[in-house]
C-alpha cells in the first residue's frame, strides 16, 4: 500500500540527487537536505554524511549510483544493528502496549490481534485505557474485526491496573495464547501517569512475566521521540518499537536515532488503516523503501 | 529529559563565548549561525525555514545594530528571538464570527492530531465566553470516533450532533450539510465540525474534506497539528493548505516536551496564523497561543510566563500568608510542611517546571539526579507521624522514630534527616520572614540563581551545604537532604515573597540577562512579592 502511494521514500531530493552525473558539492548539500528531511535529526545525519564522504574517497568513485548503493547499505546496517524478533513463547504471552496520545496505539492493536489470529493464535485484548471517551468501544471495534476476545473494565475510570490484572488472569483461565493490553496515551513529562505505567507493569508482572512491552511511535513524529523513548523505557521497560502512520509522506527517520540511542530495536511498522496493514519490520525492506 | 540536549547546551556555550567580545567578526557570526541552525534542526524546525531564518538572522547580525550595541551577543539573542517572533505571527489572531450565526468552524488535522478532543475544548471555551455552540460527528471513519464526541461535548456541556453511526457508514459530507440547517433551526450560534483524520498524501480522504468544507462553507477552518510533528509537517501543512485551505493553525499536545518547532515550519510556509495551543488532557487545558513564549521555547531559552501562571493556579495566596505568618511565629509544624509539599506536587513534575526556567540546561545534571520519589518519601514519613508528632517534633524520640521508619517504609536515617532539614528550614524561614537576608545553606541550588553560570554556583553552594548542617548523616541522607533543600527553595519562594522580602529577585535578576523581556520580570516580580 505504500508503495503504490508513493509516500514513505526519502523524496524527490533524493531523485534528483542521483541523477546527477558526478558527486560534487551539490550532491552532498541535497543529501543533507534530504536526511534532514526524512527526520534523521542533525546528529545521524552528519554521522552517515562523514561515513559516505569517507567511502567516497576511500573508494575513489564519482558515480552517484554508488553512492546511492552506499547510503542504502549504511542505512540497513545501522537498522538492522539490533534483534527485530518478537519473543511470544511464553503462555500466555502478555503484551503491553504504551506511548504518548494520538500514535495509533489502539488501531496498532487491532492490526496486532488480527495478524496473531491470521497465524491461528488465540488472542484476548485488555482495555485499560480508561481514561480516554470512548477508547474502549474502539479497542472492542477492533478485536471484534480481528476475532479477538475483549476484557472490558467493569466501571468508568477504573483502575488500568486492575483490568490489566484481570486480561492476564482471563488469559490464564481460558488458556488464551496472547493477551494484548491497551494503554491509555500520556505524555512522557507527566510522571504520575507514568508512575501509573509502572503500577500497570508491577501488577500484571505478579500473574507471570510480560513478554512484550511495545512502545507505539508515530511515524510523523520529530526528534522529541527520543525523549519519548527514554521515559517510557525508564518507566514501562519497553522491549520494542511499532512505528506507525508511515503511509504517508513521513520518512519517520528519527526511529533510527531512538534505535540507536536506546539499544532497543524496532519491530513492528503500520502502514494503514486497513486491518492487515501491520507488517513486522526487516531493515532491508525498510532502507529499500527509504532508498529506493 | 532530551530538552536540555547537548545542542542547546552548546548553544548556550556559544552565546556565552561571544559575550565576552565587544566585537563580532563574520566568523563568530558564523559559527554562532551554525549552532542555531542546529538548535532549530533538533527542535524539528523544517530545514527551508531554517536556511530562510538563518540567513536572515546573520545578515542582521552583520549589520550594523550589531556592532553599534553595548554587547553584540546579546544583540544577537535578541534578533533571533525577534525573527522568531514574527515567523511565528507576531500577534495573535482571534476567532472569526459570523455575521449572520451560526458560525462554522470546521476541523481538519492527521490521524491522531487531537481533533475529537480539541473541538471539545474549543466547544467548552466558547460556550463560556456566552455562545451556543454545537458538535458535529463528521469523523465517521475511526472505530468510535462518533461515541468519543457524544462522551466529550456531554463533558463540555454542548449539544452533539451526531445522525450517523459513525464506524465507516455515512456520508460526513451529508452530515455536515446537515448539520448547519438543525444548528439554525435549533438556535445554536457556533457549529463546530469534527472531521475524520486524513493522511496528507490520501487524494480521496483530501478531496473530501474540499467536499465537507464546500458544504458548510466555514468562517474558520483550523488545522490540527501535533506539536511533536517533525520534518514532515512541512509537507502535510502544504497538502492541508492546498487540499482544503485552512484559515488558522492549532498547536496539540504543547504539555510535553517537543521543542515545537513545527510551529515555526507551518506558520512560515503556509502564512496562515497559529491561534490555540492545547496543553493537555483535560477539557480547559487550552489556550490563545503566545508567539513570544513559542519562540523562547524553540531556543529552549526557559518559559518564565507559563511557570508562573502554573505557580498561580495551584498556589493560594491566602495559603501563602499564613505560611508566612507561621515562619515569622515560628509555629510552623510538619503539618504545615507537608501541606506546602503537597501543594508543589500538585504542580506538576518538578523537572518539568524547572525545566522552564532561563538557563536551567546549566543545570542538566542536577535535574538529571532528582529524584522525583523522594517527595513521596518524605511524604510518606511524615504520614506515619501521629498528629501530636506533627506538631511537636522534640516528641521524636528514638523509638518512635523507629516506628515512623517502619510505618512509611523508610529507614531511621532517613526520618532524622527528614526532622533535621525540617527543623533547619523553620529556622531559616524564621529569619527571613523577620525580614532578615540569612545565610542560606538550603537556598544555594535554587533554580536561575546564577544564570549561565548556575551550576557550578549551585554545586559549590550544595557542598558547602552538606559540610554545613549535616555532617553527621550518611552518604544517602546527604543526596535527599540537597534534593528536598532544592524543592523547599521553590515551595518556600512563594512563602516568603509572600511577606515582602527581596527575595524574589534572586529568582529573577538572572533571568534578564538570558532573555525575558522587562514585562515578563515585572510580571515575575509581581507573583513573587505580592
Amino acid at each position: 500500500m505504500a508503495e503504490s502511494a508513493g509516500g514513505w521514500r526519502l523524496g524527490g531530493a533524493m531523485r534528483g540527487l542521483f541523477t546527477r552525473p558526478t558527486i560534487d558539492e551539490g550532491t552532498w548539500d541535497d543529501l543533507e537536505t534530504a536526511l534532514i528531511g526524512a527526520d534523521f535529526g542533525p546528529d545521524v545525519t552528519d554521522e552517515i554524511l562523514d561515513q559516505l564522504q569517507e567511502q567516497v574517497n576511500r573508494f575513489r568513485t564519482t558515480d552517484p549510483a554508488d553512492l546511492k548503493r552506499m547510503l542504502r547499505e549504511a542505512l540497513e546496517e545501522r537498522l538492522a544493528a539490533f534483534d527485530p524478533t518478537l519473543t511470544l513463547s511464553d503462555r500466555p504471552a502478555v503484551v503491553l502496549v504504551v506511548g504518548v496520545n494520538g500514535v495509533g496505539k489502539t488501531t496498532t492493536i487491532g492490526k496486532f490481534a488480527q495478524f496473531l489470529t491470521s497465524r491461528g493464535r488465540s488472542v484476548v485484548v485488555g482495555a485499560a485505557d480508561t481514561f480516554r471517551a470512548a477508547a474502549v468501544d474502539q479497542l472492542a471495534t477492533w478485536a471484534e474485526r480481528a476475532g479477538a476476545d475483549v476484557v472490558r473494565p467493569q466501571q468508568q475510570g477504573q483502575d488500568p491496573a486492575s483490568v490489566a490484572y484481570q486480561t492476564v488472569d482471563h488469559a490464564t483461565r481460558t488458556g488464551t495464547d496472547i493477551a494484548i493490553i491497551d494503554t491509555a496515551g500520556r505524555l512522557q513529562t507527566k510522571s504520575g501517569l507514568m508512575d501509573e505505567l509502572a503500577k500497570v507493569r508491577r501488577v500484571v508482572e505478579k500473574l507471570g512475566p510480560i513478554a512484550e512491552v511495545l512502545l507505539v511511535l508515530d511515524g510523523t513524529t520529530g526528534q522529541n521521540g527520543v525523549a519519548q523513548a527514554e521515559a517510557f523505557i525508564e518507566h514501562a521497560g519497553v522491549t520494542g518499537l511499532v512505528v506507525t502512520k508511515l503511509d504517508g509522506s513521513a520518512k519517520g527517520g528519527f526511529v533510527l536515532r531512538v534505535q540507536q540511542q536506546t539499544g532497543i530495536p524496532i519491530k513492528l511498522i503500520g502502514q494503514g488503516e486497513g486491518i492487515g496493514d501491520l507488517t513486522g519490520f526487516t531493515p532491508h525492506v525498510f532502507a529499500a523503501s527509504l532508498v529506493p | 529529559m532530551a530538552t536540555f540536549g547537548t545542542l542547546s547546551d552548546r548553544l548556550t556555550s556559544t552565546f556565552s563565548a561571544l559575550r565576552t567580545k565587544g566585537k563580532l567578526s563574520p566568523a563568530d557570526v558564523d559559527g554562532t549561525v551554525r549552532e542555531i541552525r542546529r538548535a532549530l534542526l533538533d527542535a524539528d524546525v523544517a530545514l527551508p525555514v531554517v536556511k530562510d531564518f538563518t540567513a536572515a538572522v546573520r545578515e542582521r547580525a552583520l549589520g550594523d545594530e550589531v556592532n553599534k550595541a553595548l554587547n553584540p551577543a546579546q544583540q544577537v539573542v535578541q534578533i533571533v528571538n525577534d525573527e522568531l517572533v514574527g515567523i511565528l505571527g507576531g500577534e495573535q489572531r482571534r476567532l472569526q464570527f459570523a455575521k449572520t450565526p451560526p458560525t462554522v468552524i470546521m476541523l481538519a488535522g492527521l490521524q491522531g492530531a487531537g481533533k475529537t478532543t480539541l473541538a471539545g475544548k474549543l466547544a467548552k471555551w466558547l460556550k463560556a465566553d456566552g455562545h451556543t455552540p454545537i458538535l458535529v460527528a463528521a469523523d465517521l471513519q475511526r472505530p468510535n470516533a462518533v461515541q468519543q464526541l457524544q462522551v466529550v461535548g456531554e463533558q463540555a456541556g454542548v449539544a452533539v450532533y451526531a445522525p450517523e453511526p459513525g464506524n465507516g457508514v455515512g456520508d460526513p459530507v451529508k452530515v455536515a450539510k446537515n448539520a448547519i440547517k438543525h444548528a439554525r433551526d435549533k438556535q445554536h450560534d457556533v457549529v463546530i465540525v469534527d472531521t475524520a483524520g486524513r493522511l496528507g498524501v490520501d487524494a480521496e480522504l483530501m478531496k473530501q474534506a474540499a467536499n465537507i468544507r464546500k458544504a458548510v462553507d466555514p468562517d474558520e477552518v483550523l488545522f490540527v497539528i501535533d506539536a511533536m510533528i517533525g520534518q514532515d509537517a512541512v509537507s502535510t501543512a502544504k497538502a492541508f493548505q492546498e487540499g482544503v485551505d485552512f484559515t488558522g493553525v492549532v498547536l496539540s499536545k504543547l504539555d510535553g516536551d517537543a521543542r515545537g518547532g513545527a510551529a515555526l515550519s507551518v506558520a512560515s510556509i503556509t502564512g496562515r496564523p497559529i491561534m490555540f495551543a492545547s496543553t493537555g488532557e483535560g477539557l480547559d487545558d487550552f489556550e490563545p497561543f503566545h508567539p513570544d513564549r513559542m519562540a523562547s521555547r524553540i531556543l529552549d531559552l526557559g518559559d518564565i510566563l507559563t511557570l508562573i501562571e502554573q505557580a498561580q493556579k495551584s498556589f493560594d495566596e491566602e495559603d501563602a500568608k499564613r505560611t508566612a505568618e507561621k515562619f515569622a511565629t515560628d509555629s510552623f509544624t510538619l503539618e504545615d510542611f507537608l501541606a506546602q509539599m503537597q501543594q508543589l506536587k500538585s504542580m506538576g513534575s518538578l523537572k518539568g517546571m524547572l525545566g522552564m526556567l532561563p538557563g536551567a540546561r546549566g543545570m542538566k545534571d542536577q535535574l538529571e539526579n532528582f529524584d522525583e520519589g523522594e517527595l513521596t518519601r518524605t511524604e510518606a514519613i511524615i504520614q506515619s507521624m501521629t498528629p501530636k508528632e506533627r506538631q511537636l517534633p522534640k516528641l521524636l524520640n528514638g523509638s518512635r522514630r523507629l516506628r515512623i521508619a517502619r510505618g512509611s517504609g523508610t529507614t531511621v536515617t532517613e526520618v532524622n534527616a527528614l526532622v533535621n532539614r525540617f527543623e533547619q528550614a523553620a529556622k531559616m524561614m524564621k529569619t527571613m520572614a523577620k525580614g532578615g537576608m540569612p545565610q542560606m545553606p538550603g537556598m544555594g541550588p535554587m533554580p536561575g540563581m546564577g544564570g549561565g553560570g548556575g551550576a557550578a554556583t549551585a554545586r559549590k553552594a550544595a557542598a558547602k551545604k552538606k559540610g554545613k548542617g549535616k555532617s553527621r548523616s550518611g552518604n544517602p541522607a546527604k543526596r535527599a537532604a540537597e534534593e528536598a533543600a532544592r524543592a523547599q527553595g521553590l515551595g518556600s519562594g512563594a512563602g516568603a515573597g509572600a511577606s515582602g522580602s527581596s527575595f524574589g529577585l534572586g529568582g529573577g535578576a538572572p533571568a534578564g540577562d538570558k532573555q525575558p523581556t522587562a514585562e515578563e520580570l515585572e510580571a515575575l516580580q509581581k507573583f513573587l512579592g505580592r
